[in-house]
């Protein structure tokens, strides 16, 4: 049990720099997800912390110690690997016994313990198999065995369901938020599929080449991303972004994207008036985008003229991939909408929730202005 | 039909060619069964009159001593060398140090200089260190010239072992040999029973650095048995008997462990 930080920590391998100055705190008992598409630091990062590479600067605490030079056999941390690397040569008990032996401990609290895990994880049948007689979940679940028995102050888990099928990944996922919930242990989770950070993580920390972009609640994250590097990734599918300028007529402010203007609401135009004028990014997520007949009550909502382009029907939502002049987007709309291929439609833009970004500090990753 | 035609072509060369080979092993074998007089080049062909086995009793009495000499360098040396090998391979494979890239060509080099060039500083080296004459200085020979082999095979096997294993292990509380003696020498087997016949045969065959290191007393059965034909006559039959008996353990071993020889040497390529 232990909160874990970051500070300062900088990471290189040759001229790649895989962390750049990160800093982060982690809480006891909390489960912070490391996420980010693949090469942005977050494995590394969670490599630094386990002690399998060593950081180029900066400190990696664990409680208050700082671990910079601390093996990782007594970091007293436990990891599930991707790949699992369960021991192949050792039955499912002796690789669950394994870390608990090498530390000496008696033999019958050894048995105690991993039987317990057994339990938890429902594998007390495979007890005596091998690793090559089980399937893809089953060694998932070793693994996490593994982890368990040793009773470490912090869970790591690098990727650890991105090689089961969806249907297991759904169920391993809430399996594994259970047991953080009754564990009570720090657990830190990397992983590049943005829903398995939403549904699990207590915070989620988004990473992209080496910069931490933003590290706050899954709910905060996705309302109020703080660059369009997060507003992009995290949502599925992902924010629609068009290029635009704020344009003042009067008291009102509208989004002028070219193809089409929209009104800012009065109680928010006050926020982007000093963007009067300025070219900004304007963002908004395909749930914001209607069907102007079955548009929810008491929103602002601004007609987009657009084309339809494709449409795929998902049951209980339609995604819309429209296009209007330059731009396509995408939007998910009501399934009675009746929307055929090729035709131009008018679509309602909720205007109560959209996102500006200024590119004028960055333009590779525009900042949210709030 | 046409799938059993290709199989006859297949076999057919497969078995003639097998044949061929072991030519000299049936003219070893009927002389060694025949009696003195029987043997001459006219008859060399022929099957013995009856089957006796007086010339292998013989030609084992003579060579018994030597026989155990074999035994006893042959085991030491392909155990050291293998044992040596799967160190070597493991560090190079897994704790990749500064300089590895260079120390383990260097190691490799070993395999490709000539025994014949380092004859003499290696007797005068043995001289030195007083081990020439016996047989803890062939164990020794045989053992370095058995690194190299040893340590390639050991590192390629060992590369093929997933790092998370390691890595694995090593958050579980395993150090370096820890990791070593817990995970990946229980997983190497099958690469200890290639190295360990192939050290085998090479140190049991081996002729030159036995003929040049070894005193009579200390020979082993290989420089043994060219020493046993007399200056004047030879007696071929003993003489073909003792070559069987020499050549008999290194059969044994490919005929009782050759699968295992096989699987090891495919281990390598095979994942998880």
């Amino acid at each position: 049990m232990a909160s874990v930080t970051f500070e300062h920590v900088n990471k290189r391998f040759g001229d790649f720099v895989a962390l750049n100055d990160l800093n982060i705190s982690i809480a006891d008992k909390e489960f912070l997800v490391l996420v980010g598409p693949s090469g942005c630091g977050k494995t590394t990062a969670l490599r630094c912390l386990a002690g399998l590479e060593e950081v180029t600067s900066g400190s990696v605490k664990i409680g208050d110690q700082v671990v910079n030079d601390v093996p990782p056999k007594d970091r007293d941390i436990a990891m599930v690997f991707q790949s699992y690397a369960l021991y192949p040569h050792m039955t499912v008990y002796d690789n669950m016994a394994f870390g608990l032996k090498l530390r000496k401990l008696p033999k019958d609290k050894i048995k105690q313990r991993v039987e317990n895990a057994a339990q938890v994880l429902g594998i007390e049948a495979l007890l005596k198999r091998r690793p090559r007689e089980l399937s893809g979940g089953q060694r998932q679940r070793v693994a996490v065995g593994r982890a368990i028995v040793r009773e470490p102050k912090v869970f790591l888990f690098d990727e650890p369901l991105s090689n089961l099928d969806a249907k297991l990944r759904v169920q391993t996922r809430a399996e594994i938020s259970k047991l953080h919930l009754n564990l009570q242990t720090t657990f830190i989770y990397v992983t590049h599929d943005q829903t398995e950070a939403m549904t699990m993580a207590s915070r989620i920390a988004v990473m992209n080449k080496g910069i931490l972009q933003q590290l706050d609640t899954p709910q905060t994250l996705y309302d109020k991303p703080a660059n369009m590097f997060v507003a992009g990734f995290i949502g599925s599918p992902a924010m629609n972004f068009f290029p635009a300028s704020l344009r003042k007529d009067g008291s009102e402010l509208f989004v002028d994207a070219n193809e089409f203007a929209v009104k800012v609401p009065e109680d928010r135009a006050a926020i982007y008036m000093p963007y009067a004028g300025k070219q900004v990014i304007f963002g908004i997520r395909p749930e914001d985008i209607h069907n102007p007949l079955f548009v929810p009550p008491g929103i602002h909502a601004a007609p987009v003229d657009a084309k339809v382009d494709v449409t795929e029907l998902m049951g209980n939502e339609i995604f819309l991939y429209l296009v209007s002049g330059k731009n396509s987007f995408v939007a998910r709309v009501d399934p009675r909408t009746r929307f055929t291929i090729g035709s131009k439609v008018q679509v309602a833009f909720n205007m109560d929730n959209f996102h500006i970004f200024d590119p004028s500090a960055n333009a590779d990753n525009p900042v949210a202005v709030r | 039909m046409t799938r059993k035609r290709s199989r006859l072509l297949l076999y057919l060369p497969l078995v003639a060619v097998a044949i061929f080979y072991l030519i000299p092993v049936y003219v070893m074998l009927v002389t060694g069964l025949k009696g003195f007089e029987e043997v001459n080049l006219k008859t060399m062909w022929d099957l013995p009159n009856g089957i006796q086995f007086d010339n292998f009793i013989e030609a084992y009495n003579k060579l018994a001593p030597h026989l155990w000499n074999s035994i006893n360098m042959v085991l030491p040396a392909a155990v050291i060398s293998s044992i040596l090998g799967s160190l070597n391979g493991y560090v190079l494979a897994k704790w990749k140090f500064k300089g590895a890239d260079i120390i383990f060509p260097l190691i490799l080099f070993g395999m490709f200089i000539p025994y014949q060039s380092i004859l003499i500083p290696l007797v005068e080296f043995m001289k030195t260190i007083n081990l020439y004459g016996g047989l803890p200085g062939l164990v020794l020979t045989h053992v370095i010239y058995g690194i190299p082999i040893t340590t390639l095979t050991f590192r390629n096997y060992y590369a093929t072992i997933p790092k998370e294993l390691v890595e694995a292990a090593k958050i579980d509380g395993a150090g370096m040999m820890g990791v070593y003696w817990n995970i990946l020498l229980p997983i190497s087997i099958p690469s200890f029973v290639v190295v360990l016949i192939w050290q085998f045969t090479q140190a049991w065959n081996d002729f030159l650095f036995a003929v040049v290191l070894t005193s009579p007393s200390n020979w082993p059965i290989t420089v043994a048995l060219n020493n046993m034909a007399g200056s004047q006559i030879v007696a071929w039959n003993v003489q073909m008997a003792g070559s069987f008996l020499t050549a008999l353990p290194t059969l044994l071993v490919y005929i009782f462990l050759g699968r295992y020889f096989l699987r090891g040497m495919m281990a390598g390529a095979l994942k998880g």
